[in-house]
């Protein structure tokens, strides 16, 4: 195995890790807040689906985005007021905006598009386009020749969408406004004690609505990368279960944003090694393909089932707040 | 701001909750830098009352005015910027933050935490220099004490520049020492101005430390005296509207037959030896107490003679006939057929199951009693029935047999469990902190009723961390320490100092 394919496997690791990153971090500011959030695969999906019909209907990926980003906040906004405002259970609204997303979203898809609930492909302007960033080759031959440092440059770090570049860049955002932030220390004390929030005078509800929209906000962008940067259009049930995996990478990282960079990596690096070698052969036993393609799915049953460590949530996660005396 | 003006002052505030009527009327008025108490029994108004003065509640009619002037208080914000501050009974503070990060939360100075911490940091210095509270500003909430989370609090309020501050129950977590370490603190801050309003059903700490004093009974302000002028039992009196007998009533034991005989008993539970070789014997018609600090063994001592545990050694007979303690066979069910009751020490997680309803709890444990089936069915209507004779004979309030436990307060709570235990006078009685979390009226009926079993001639086994309950009710006194029982004394040869180094562990030798 040469360098240059170590460096194809880790620039498909990034790729396939964006999603899930938005995703993760999306639950990440949602749970730190306290409400548990297991629609991000819904919202994901309808983001998808939104942002590739309006990137379709409007020829522009960025007006494609943000109807993305506006469905994955209406979603949003449903679980909060249903957890929020209505005290409802959070891990049925979650399910229920999962539902509700994996039908709409093929339903609309057949009315508008007639094509078995897919949109049509994009193309140019209306999908994003890979950035070159200056000084690197783009040609598979050319960036063959180059040195080691040269490779890794054109390679592994050029040749992204903006979105993944984005992706990146909240990591460090998201762990100063957590840290660094009166916004953030309110939102993760709203997670902890809400009762300490509310008698200093601060709205609980306010908090937990800003935290699952912002949530609603990354999960559009993470829907929008999928259908239009990663692939070319939406379609049925294309987000396919990356919201579950990231709920899996956030109990790893233990609901902190660095280690959510790292879980979302592994699993990202798992989901590109099975892409690549289809069946391994180890001596005498050949891995079959399947085997490789469960691996991020095998890593989360084993994530869940505890191997990691003792992962303890934020503690007033999953229960509506009730202001007592 | 003028300067005679009382710091607190409430006209005629009333609020209620659906049908009931919380606070009837309230006037009330609190003069800078002193020390105010408000006792009354549980539920009698006095936290709706502090809720509505910190904004949680909006009170259904009536004023407030802080120093003089009419301050409306709509929500906690407004309190707070009328610079009234609350320490709940209930620490609401964020366990995994630090202490300084808890000071700030809500008064941070701007969008940045660095610029607001590094001020607040300052500040906690300079506070807990002026007050006496000490406290580690990067320490973590939940590795401090009790009483350090405390002071925390009580550093919050006054970060927020708080001149009034209510405390709510505070000494219900503390231990003594901690005890009279907030109460100094709450002694300077009187000296430096503040004022402040001290919630309490502990008679002695208004007695010891506040200057005025106020009662409240069934949601109303029955009367506000000087507190050198009044007296733990007019005030007991005023609080529950009639003569509280503060000393237990009782004749001389006459102790008849042994009942239960325990000889050399150990437990070792979770790997540690929890009762280390202890023998005792209770006769019909005398109350064994248990002193001790808790967590010296009382507690497994209750669990293997309930049932509930097994022993790892030693032996127990009642009436002469062994007691299965190895676990095996041994439970609940059994034990009520040998004729012993059970009022377990944790009512709420032990004795009840609080979402279940009055009848139901009332039951449990006899449950296959005749009277409460019928055929293969339970004949609810006939549980019901019972349940309402027994609250009538018991003091339950409200007597409904549908409300469900929790919606009791922790008196009534504990009179449900003393009802289904004691209705049935069993031969041996174990009994364990049967007042704790309970307002005085409720004390003096819960002791007059283990005092009645006792002249029945049946045997009681009272464990008890409350000195004065110990004195009061026993016959005879074994105090335990680190599973072993110090010594037995007679109430009436020994005293609280004689007791407490027993529970400290210092033998007659060497004190």
């Amino acid at each position: 195995m040469d360098f240059l394919t170590i460096l194809q496997i880790l620039d498909s690791t990034v790729r396939l890790a964006t999603p899930l990153l938005l995703a993760c971090l999306a639950g990440l500011y949602s749970e730190r807040a306290g409400i548990f959030d297991i629609g991000l695969e819904g919202k994901i999906l309808a983001a998808a689906f939104f942002s590739a019909a309006v990137a379709f209907a409007s020829g522009s990926v960025w007006v494609g985005m943000l109807a993305g980003i506006a469905a994955s906040m209406a979603l949003a906004a449903l679980h909060g007021v249903a957890s929020i405002t209505f005290r409802g259970n959070q891990l049925i609204s979650g399910v229920a905006i999962n539902f509700l997303a994996a039908g709409l979203t093929v339903v609309i898809a057949q009315t508008w598009f007639q094509q078995g609930g897919r949109t049509p492909q994009l193309a140019g302007d209306a999908r994003f386009e890979n950035i070159v960033l200056p000084g690197a080759a783009t040609r598979i031959r050319d960036i063959a020749q180059q040195g080691p440092l040269g490779q890794l440059y054109s390679e592994l770090i050029s040749g992204h969408s903006i979105i993944v570049y984005v992706a990146f860049a909240i990591v460090p955002l998201t762990w100063w406004v957590l840290y660094r932030t009166r916004f953030g220390l309110r939102l993760r004390a709203v997670g902890e004690n809400p009762a300490a929030v509310d008698t200093a005078g601060i709205s609980v509800v306010g908090l937990r609505f800003a935290a699952v929209l912002i949530a609603g906000v990354l999960c559009g962008i993470a829907g929008a990368y999928l259908a239009t940067a990663l692939n070319a259009g939406f379609v049925k049930d294309m987000s396919a279960g990356r919201g579950f995996i990231a709920l899996a990478a956030l109990i790893f990282a233990k609901w902190r944003p660095w280690y959510a960079l790292s879980a979302c990596l592994l699993f990202g690096f798992f989901d590109a090694v099975g892409n690549r070698y289809q069946n391994i052969q180890l001596g005498e036993i050949i891995v079959p393909v399947q085997f490789m393609q469960a691996l991020p799915y095998i890593l989360v049953v084993i994530v869940l089932a505890g191997l990691v460590g003792k992962a303890i949530p934020p503690r007033a996660g999953g229960e509506p707040y009730v202001k007592e005396r | 701001m003028t300067p005679t003006a009382p710091a607190i002052e409430l006209k005629g505030i009333s609020k209620s909750f659906g049908p009931v009527q919380a606070n009837r009327d309230i006037s009330l008025s609190v003069a800078r830098g002193t020390i105010h108490g408000i006792v009354g029994e549980n539920g009698a108004g006095k936290s709706t009352l502090m809720s509505i003065l910190y904004g949680f509640y909006k009170a259904d009619r009536g004023e407030i005015f802080i120093n003089g002037t009419l301050t409306p208080i709509p929500d906690s914000q407004a309190a707070i910027r009328a610079g009234i501050g609350m320490v709940h009974q209930h620490f609401k503070l964020v366990e995994n933050f630090t202490v300084v990060e808890n000071v700030i939360l809500g008064a941070e100075d701007g969008a940045f935490l660095t610029p607001s911490i590094a001020k607040a940091r300052k500040t906690l210095t300079q506070l807990s220099e002026d007050y006496g509270l000490r406290v580690d500003p990067d320490a973590i909430i939940e590795d401090l004490s009790v009483g350090h989370q405390q002071r925390v609090e009580i550093l919050k309020q006054l970060y927020r520049h708080a001149d009034i501050l209510i405390l709510d129950e505070p000494t219900g977590v503390l231990t003594p020492t901690e005890a009279d370490q907030l109460f100094r603190i709450l002694e300077r801050l009187r000296a430096e101005g503040k004022t402040i309003i001290l919630i309490t059903h502990k008679l002695r700490e208004i007695m010891d430390i506040t200057d005025t004093v106020s009662v409240m009974r069934r949601g109303e302000m029955t009367n506000t005296v000087k507190t050198a002028d009044t007296s733990p039992a007019e005030l007991a009196e005023m609080m529950v509207g009639r003569k509280v007998l503060l000393q237990v009533d009782k004749t001389p034991a006459i102790p008849g037959e042994v009942v239960l005989s325990v000889q050399d008993l150990r437990v070792r539970h979770g790997g540690v030896d929890r009762l280390k070789g202890v023998s005792f014997d209770i006769r019909r018609g005398e109350i064994f107490g248990i002193a001790g600090v808790a967590g010296n063994g009382q507690t497994e001592l209750l669990e293997v003679l309930g049932g509930m545990i097994s022993a790892s050694g030693g032996s127990v007979t009642m009436f002469g006939a062994p007691l299965d303690i190895s676990g095996g066979g041994a439970n609940g069910q059994t034990r009520r057929a040998r004729g012993i009751g059970h009022v377990p020490e944790d009512r709420q997680t032990e004795g009840l199951i609080m979402p279940f309803e009055a009848w139901e709890n009332v039951a449990f444990g006899y449950h296959k009693d005749p009277k409460y089936n019928a055929g293969p069915l339970m004949d609810h209507a006939a549980m019901q029935a019972d349940c309402a004779d027994k609250m009538a004979r018991y003091d339950v309030r409200p007597p409904n047999p549908r409300l469900p436990a929790r919606n009791f307060s922790g008196g009534n709570q504990q009179k449900i469990v003393v009802a289904r235990e004691m209705d049935r006078a069993p031969d041996l009685l174990l009994v364990g902190q049967p007042t704790r979390g309970v307002d005085i009226g409720a004390i003096e009926f819960i002791h007059k009723q283990i005092i009645a079993l006792r002249d029945q001639g049946k045997a009681i086994l009272l464990v008890s961390v409350e000195l004065d309950e110990i004195i009061g009710l026993s016959d005879r006194i074994a105090v335990m320490f680190d599973g072993r029982i110090m010594g037995e004394r007679l109430p009436d040869q020994t005293d609280q100092n004689e007791l407490g180094l027993l529970m400290a562990g210092v033998t007659e030798g060497a004190a």
